[in-house]
């Protein structure tokens, strides 16, 4: 789960990671004037979107007025921001965060993810900050410090104090980077993230260190010991993917015209592969997972059966801890619920297949039954166009 | 031959009375694999399966001399269960467990490296994999069995039913296979590719292997680099994910394309680099293999 700029910086603000005077988030709908502008300016009104170079499409400005900010706020909501990250998609702004201005004399770029082949947290920082990390890493790779982190321990001292040695921090703020490090790598442990961002944390004119964004990514297999996660709204599903994870599937829309419904996700990614290359698209990605109950796979297909661009259904499934009566059940259940109006090729295989073919076979709806993967998703796509 | 597990082993299932476990266990017991026990805390002194149930791993192993876990217990909890079997020197940890927290199998890789270094090593696969099957000796996994058949492709992979799909494809061509491991599609696992090719490179059963990987990581480059270095038998591969879009994580954890790494045209680069035969149209994969291997005996042969 991604957490908004502002989300996060509550998480730092409880760490005591350095952090500007926030004053408050307007989200559409709210009067813009209910925002205490506290102090003479300049306040920094901000894009809450889950997006890097959103300052180059729009999404932060500075205001020297009260007025300013206003107008500010006020042309931001319902914005819509379109950057190098978002694939070409726009994201609606739905909500603004006020704060303090400041004027970053230097950036820092400091993080901590997970490191897959090490199996560990691991720092990775530069004392130049501002620039994403992918940017950094092409133009001054050499200028990278890697550290990696014991997840038991968190940052310990001398690892503080070598950070900040590499990266160059000035003695005034040797100790509040230090802190503020091992704070992040406390984030990091507490609350299950694969990453935690600070891009940048800057040294300001007035001689402040201050973290002046937030990225903080958690793990959604942690959920179950972070109630208070767990009832944020997700941010980047769509309303369709939300209501499938509330039912435990893992659906992803996509913008073809096959709706698919495959069991595990690498047999669905390879699914959405397979309708490519017999020149089709998918709708969507859906991963009824390994233990899905009759219900589930009821549901599965009603939410498929949702996206109006959906002209075919492909269901391929291989039965392992997912037992193909299962699925056939389910195929039945919710073909007499929804009216089923667009071509279903079910292609099944593994446990329990014969039961499976016979439910659908008995259950006399039109079904075209396939052998193979391939012959399935060319009847998908001749029968979607 | 065969590598991880043979007729001779002897699982303990962890979880084993529980709905999932208790529904793999009857299917391994009925494919013929050996399970001496199962393990669930507080249900020791009974029978389930005509096993007998213990409280601990330590009395299991100690009782009936298991020399492998199948763990079926629920994510909370998997990491413990993982790193009890571990301290108990049960030798082979396979982990299905599906939703392990990431910081978890951080702490259990930790554990296990330690273990290592006093000369306990294990080897874990997994987790949130399908398991390992030696067809015809030993299921130990949530694999349908009959799709399997004994024969010399060893098969390696990231993704369960996506192995289901290449397995049953191989067989159809006629083409049995030695082991199939399915390692898993989390970000922190147990073996990873690398682990598991030098395995069937050393073993004299296996004649070619099939590698299935897919988006996110980097396990299919270093796979491509040891192929290069130090495998001589042949190596087909399928990697899943080229029209994933990036950023989104497709059901696995571990299938996420962040920034440039882990991009499918990296890996396939990579690995046909490394003389693997990359297969494009996964329904083609056991044809693939069978015309290609036919044609290494022709050439052999003369």
């Amino acid at each position: 789960m991604k957490l908004l700029e502002y989300e996060g910086k509550d998480i730092f603000e409880a760490y005591k990671i350095p952090v500007q005077a926030r004053f408050g988030v307007v989200r559409i709908g709210d009067a813009v004037e209910s925002v205490k502008l506290d102090g003479s300016g300049p306040w920094v009104i901000k894009a809450q979107v889950l997006t890097g170079g959103r300052g180059k499409a729009g999404g932060v400005k500075i205001a020297r007025t009260r007025e300013e900010a206003h107008t500010f706020i006020r042309n931001m909501l319902g914005m819509k921001i379109i950057t190098h990250q978002t694939q070409g998609a726009a994201l609606t702004v739905e909500e603004v965060l006020v704060e303090a201005a400041c004027a970053p004399e230097r950036e820092i770029y400091i993080s901590v993810v997970l490191d897959r082949k090490e199996a560990t947290p691991m720092i990775i920082a530069s004392a130049e900050g501002g620039m994403s990390i992918e940017d950094l890493a092409r133009t001054k790779p050499e200028r990278i410090v890697r550290m990696p982190v014991d997840v038991n321990t968190g940052l310990l001292d001398f690892q503080a104090r070598e950070l900040a040695f590499a990266l160059k921090i000035p003695k005034e703020h040797f100790r509040n980077f230090t802190a503020a490090a091992k704070a992040m790598v406390e984030v990091f442990v507490d609350y299950d993230a694969s990453l935690v961002e600070i891009n940048p944390l800057a040294i300001t004119k007035e001689g402040r260190l201050v973290a002046v964004d937030s990225k903080i990514v958690t793990d959604d297999n942690a959920l179950f010991r972070h109630k208070d996660l767990e009832a944020k709204p997700d941010h980047e599903a769509s309303e369709i993917e939300k209501e499938a994870k509330a039912i435990g599937i893992n659906y992803i829309g996509l913008d073809g015209s096959i709706g698919c419904m495959v069991n595990g996700a690498g047999l669905a990614m390879a699914t959405l592969d397979t309708v490519k290359l017999a020149g089709g698209s998918a709708a969507n990605f859906l991963d009824v997972g390994g233990g899905a109950t009759v219900d589930q796979i009821t549901k599965a297909f009603q939410i498929i059966l949702k996206d109006a661009k959906v002209r075919a259904v492909l269901v391929n499934i291989f039965g392992g801890i997912m037992k193909c009566d299962n699925i056939a059940q389910g195929i039945a259940a919710a073909t007499k619920r929804v009216k089923l109006q667009v071509p279903l090729i079910v292609r099944l295989e593994g446990t329990n297949v014969k039961e499976g073919r016979q439910i659908l076979k008995r259950s006399g709806i039109k079904i075209e039954q396939a052998d193979s993967l391939w012959e399935a998703a060319q009847r998908a796509v001749a029968a979607a166009k | 031959m065969s590598i991880l597990l043979n007729k001779k082993s002897k699982l303990i299932i962890h979880g084993m009375t529980g709905a999932q476990g208790s529904f793999h266990a009857r299917q391994c017991i009925e494919y013929g694999s050996k399970v001496a026990a199962g393990v669930t805390p507080g249900k020791g002194g009974t029978k389930h399966l005509d096993a007998p149930i213990f409280d601990t791993v330590k009395e299991a192993a100690r009782e009936t001399g298991a020399d492998a876990s199948l763990i079926f217990v629920p994510p909370p909890f998997a990491a413990d269960s993982i790193l009890e079997a571990a301290e108990a020197g049960i030798e082979v940890i396979i982990a299905i467990t599906e939703g392990i927290p990431v910081l978890d199998m951080v702490r259990v890789k930790k554990h296990l490296r330690r273990l290592e270094l006093e000369g306990r090593g294990v080897t874990l696969v997994g987790p949130n994999c399908p398991g390992v099957i030696t067809p015809g000796e030993c299921k130990a996994g949530i694999m349908p069995g009959y799709i399997h058949k004994k024969g010399d492709i060893g098969i390696v992979s990231r993704s369960g039913t996506l192995t289901y799909e290449a397995v049953w494809q191989l067989t159809c061509q006629g083409l049995g296979q030695s082991t199939v491991v399915g390692i898993g599609g989390d970000p922190v696992q147990g073996m990873n590719f690398v682990d598991v090719l030098t395995k069937f490179e050393a073993d004299k059963a296996t004649r070619a292997v099939v590698m299935i990987g897919e988006i996110g990581g980097s396990a299919e480059e270093d796979a491509a680099r040891y192929i290069k270095a130090n495998m001589t038998k042949p190596v087909f591969s399928f990697v899943a994910g080229k029209t994933a879009p990036p950023g989104r994580r497709m059901g696995h954890a571990g299938a996420i394309v962040e920034g440039a790494a882990g991009t499918h045209a990296s890996k396939v680069e990579a690995l046909a680099a490394a003389g693997v035969t990359v297969v494009e149209n996964l329904s083609l994969m056991g044809a693939t293999v069978a015309a290609k291997l036919k044609t290494k005996v022709k050439t052999a042969k003369k």
